[in-house]
């Protein structure tokens, strides 16, 4: 984790979090059923994983880290491993030094061919504590 | 002729008393509207027909797909949100980016604005019709067809 000028907007020096994370979906034959899923009125998925925190500034931070977009026919199956967030994780001040009770889940919307555009979330989440220190020099 | 324009007047007025009874029903002051740009593909595409609600305590959370207008613009933006920061007053302010797009919307916002407010919301999606819309947008592009 570093503190860093947000470069993406606000011009003030706010914590950036760095996460490398795996995911395994495992739809075949386990709880994470996609394929029960996809039936003839999805036209797709749209995955995230998010992180959720809690800091001084803010009573709930939720940040978008990754997603994918998953359309009925693709490979239902996920086995990402260590993988880098694909969006950079800005906190709204420096509540990520320290923070023990970060969260990440993974959460999709059901896209339908017409219809009801619900939003769920998977049942399993992680919970990453940041350092207490930030780091001087990583190469991302 | 005089049955005629009365029948016309009573289907007229019906249709408005339905329209405005949506807007109180979703709490939004436009509860359907048509994907204009091409910004959420492949869930949405241009025409398609999005139905709203905006209730006042729904919160707006990571991953909700919301219609929003920029300050003093009327075009209203579909996209995801993707990032929130709520304080315990139940202030928020959020961040979004169309699914299909390299960057987040702050390019789109106004000149030194950095995050949305609940204020800018005009609804969040709640479900949709494919297609549906491109009557509007034909006699957008075509106003002789109007």
């Amino acid at each position: 984790r570093k503190n860093v000028e947000d470069f993406t907007g606000p011009r003030e020096r706010s914590d950036l979090g760095f996460v490398t994370f795996d995911i395994t979906a495992d739809i075949l034959n386990g709880k994470n059923d996609f394929c029960s899923i996809f039936d003839w009125n999805v036209k797709q998925l749209f995955l995230y994983l998010s992180a959720e925190y809690s800091t001084k500034n803010n009573a709930l931070n939720q940040v978008v880290l990754w997603d994918k977009i998953m359309l009925r026919g693709d490979n239902p199956r996920l086995f990402l491993k260590d993988m880098k967030s694909k969006y950079f994780f800005f906190d709204d001040g420096n509540g990520l030094k320290g923070n023990r009770n970060v969260t990440l889940t993974l959460s999709w919307n059901v896209v339908p061919n017409a219809g009801i555009l619900p939003l769920v979330t998977g049942s399993g989440h992680v919970s990453v504590p940041f350092p207490d220190t930030y780091e001087t020099t990583k190469s991302y | 002729l005089y049955y005629q324009v009365l029948n016309f007047a009573m289907i007229v007025s019906s249709a408005l008393m339905i329209w405005k009874g949506l807007i109180v029903v979703t709490g939004s002051e436009s509860p359907i509207v048509v994907v204009l740009s091409g910004s959420m593909e492949p869930a949405f595409h241009r025409g398609d027909l999005l139905f709203l609600t905006n209730f006042h305590d729904d919160p707006i959370r990571a991953g909700e797909i919301v219609v929003f207008k920029v300050e003093g613009r009327d075009i209203p933006i579909v996209h995801r949100v993707i990032k929130i920061h709520e304080k315990e007053n139940g202030n928020i302010k959020f961040l979004t980016k169309g699914d299909n797009n390299e960057v987040d919307d702050r390019g789109l916002y106004k000149e030194g604005q950095n995050w949305l407010e609940k204020k800018d919301v005009v609804g969040r999606a709640r479900g949709f019709l494919p297609y549906v819309g491109m009557v509007t947008i034909i006699m957008n592009d075509y106003p002789k067809f109007k």
